[in-house]
């Protein structure tokens, strides 16, 4: 794309090679900027309408330069209705954070036996976590629903805990291997000359030069959890829904609701967009499975 | 699966048979193994296990509005499944979506990737904003989506054609007009980043000083192009339409929010939720379950291949 609209202007002999590059880097940067402010644009909206009157919020055309006010926030969490968000947002704290955890406490030593001390056939293995990925989560469900009936724990966080855990082992083991695939062999041998067992060996040597993987790797598990609707939507009610599920339920009240709407999604996306923003480079080996440094 | 069985069983009949030697590295394989056990055996039993009911109850006349009726079924779920218009258009709106989705986020998400990948002002500013979008919770998303720009009344879309076209300007009714469409370029924009995100960690990681020798030596930027850069990018570009595949064929959040899969707009997922939630068919639920999953498992094998590259370049 770029390369190409380079092309003819290097064709011409007038203009000096300097000159040609800052043309060129001119021209990248303006399309570069115009499309992140168009994909950042639903955003920015987002967070504009948020902090607008509900009238003011509702208008065509837009009003953008509105006074700005909390009305939406406060709406949100609860000031006129008394309906409060709060425990669907604990509940989501608390099924992501454990689960991370627990995910973490599972993909460590698994990726230590695929990747420092290898198991046999270690590429099986990692192809068989990569495959549970692909099975559709729906196929599951109705078996997991009807389990979680039959052990008393529907509308209980800490089957959710047990579910997410399951949807991000595989991300984490291939991640965690990628990251301790990198972990120098000298080190391993010098611990064991020491005559440092499994874990302690696991403590002081792979966890300190991983320490960085293990943060991309939970940043991940995090953000997925974090956004999860199916499971949470089908296997909590009342007690145990997440934010996501309380989103879906409360946009179903009439007249004027639009500052209020994004002044939730605002407040829901808020401590993702933090971790993400901090994290960005760690995002990317996340993405990608550990497959991309 | 296999592979966590199969040693198992040469371990059990080697041990006692030969002597000290063989024990011991018996002993020693299980000392590699022992660390992998737990995660392994987590997942067959939070994610094989729950297929194997599936694929029972698929065969089963089960419905939770007539607990009398359980019973045996044959392949009616089944045969119900592939005459049911809505979960056939299902099908087809599924492979809409996939393909879609992913072909223009990979198209778009490569094209910034390569803007991002050279120097300008402002450059880490852009690639903030650009990754933005993934950082939205999707169903928070999709509300703002749905309510803030698509709507017609007030939305931001119909808002901007007003403010740059006067009072008289069109109006369309996004949702309704093209529901498919709005679905797909909602996720489109959801799903960008992560293409652009992946690909840009490929660009970066190209051989600069082969392809500075390849500058002096004369070639153009198309020819580096073409020749370099596109060849090295190719596993990255089927690293990020293949993980990109994998999570956009089991959107939900999208169709439940946007349309609640009205107007020819539910894909499986969506579908399969309804059968099971709202119908409570659980014997219908789980033979369109099964055939997501061999379905699935048909594209993956595929994939698989793909991937398996990867590790040999490793």
């Amino acid at each position: 794309m770029t390369t190409t609209a380079e092309r003819p202007v290097e064709t011409k002999q007038g203009m000096s090679a300097q000159s040609r590059r800052r043309m060129s880097s001119l021209i990248v940067g303006v399309a570069a900027w115009i499309i992140g402010l168009i994909f950042v644009t639903p955003v920015l909206y987002m967070l504009l309408t948020s902090l607008h009157s509900e009238p003011d919020a509702a208008t065509n055309p837009p009003s953008f330069f509105a006074p700005l006010t909390f009305e939406g926030y406060a709406n949100f969490f609860g000031s006129g209705t008394g309906t409060s968000p709060w425990p669907s947002l604990i509940n989501s704290a608390t099924a992501s954070i454990l689960s991370t955890i627990l995910v973490l406490v599972l993909s460590i030593p698994a990726a230590y036996a695929l990747s420092i001390r290898p198991v046999r056939k270690w590429t099986d293995v990692m192809f068989f976590f990569l495959s549970t990925k692909m099975l559709p989560v729906v196929a599951g469900l109705l078996p997991i629903y009807l389990i979680a009936q039959f052990a008393g724990m529907l509308d209980n966080v800490y089957t959710l805990v047990i579910i997410y855990t399951s949807m991000n082992l595989p991300i984490a083991v291939w991640m965690m291997r990628s990251f301790l695939a990198e972990v120098p062999v000298e080190m391993l041998e010098a611990a064991s000359l020491d005559g440092a067992g499994l874990i302690r060996t696991l403590r002081s040597v792979v966890v300190p030069v991983v320490l960085p993987g293990i943060a991309a790797t939970s940043l991940i598990c995090f953000i997925f959890s974090w956004n999860e609707l199916l499971f949470a939507r089908v296997l909590t009610a009342t007690v145990a829904q997440t934010a996501p599920v309380y989103l879906t339920g409360f946009v179903t009240s009439q007249g004027l609701f639009l500052a209020k709407v994004c002044a939730a999604a605002v407040a829901v996306s808020l401590p993702v967009i933090v971790a993400g923003f901090a994290a960005q480079d760690k995002l990317v080996q996340g993405l990608s499975m550990g497959a991309v440094k | 699966m296999s592979t966590a069985l199969e040693p198992q069983a040469g371990a059990g009949t080697s041990a006692p048979a030969s002597g000290g030697g063989s024990a011991l590295r018996v002993a020693g394989d299980w000392a590699r193994r022992a660390p992998l056990l737990p995660a392994l055996i987590f997942m067959i039993l939070v994610t094989q296990l729950p297929f194997v009911f599936t694929l029972i109850i698929s065969f089963m006349n089960w419905n939770a509005y007539y607990p009398d009726q359980i019973g045996f079924a044959g392949l009616a779920n089944y045969g119900a499944v592939f005459t049911d218009p809505d979960t056939l258009s299902a099908i087809w709106t599924t492979v809409i979506y996939t393909v879609s989705i992913v072909l223009l986020s990979l198209v778009i998400g490569f094209g910034v990737a390569l803007l991002l990948d050279r120097a300008f002002l402002g450059r880490g500013v852009v690639r903030t904003l650009m990754i933005t979008p993934f950082l939205i919770m999707p169903v928070a998303a999709f509300l703002v989506w749905k309510h803030a720009l698509y709507n017609p009344n007030y939305g931001l879309f119909n808002g901007l054609l007003r403010l740059f076209f006067g009072p008289n300007a069109v109006q369309p009714d996004w949702i309704s007009d093209w529901p498919k469409t709005s679905i797909v370029v909602s996720l489109v924009w959801e799903w960008t980043p992560f293409m652009m995100l992946i690909l840009l960690a490929g660009l970066q990681s190209k051989p600069l000083d082969v392809i500075e020798a390849a500058r002096i030596d004369g070639c153009s930027p198309w020819q580096v192009f073409r020749y370099m850069t596109f060849p090295h990018m190719r596993q990255y570009l089927e690293l990020a339409g293949l993980l990109g595949s994998i999570y956009v064929v089991q959107t939900f959040d999208a169709v439940f929010t946007i349309t609640s899969g009205g107007l020819g707009t539910a894909n499986l997922p969506y579908i399969i939720y309804t059968i099971f939630y709202n119908a409570h068919d659980y014997g219908k639920a789980s033979a369109a379950g099964v055939v997501v999953v061999v379905a699935t498992i048909a594209i993956a094998t595929f994939a698989l291949r793909t991937v398996s590259s990867l590790f040999r370049e490793e």
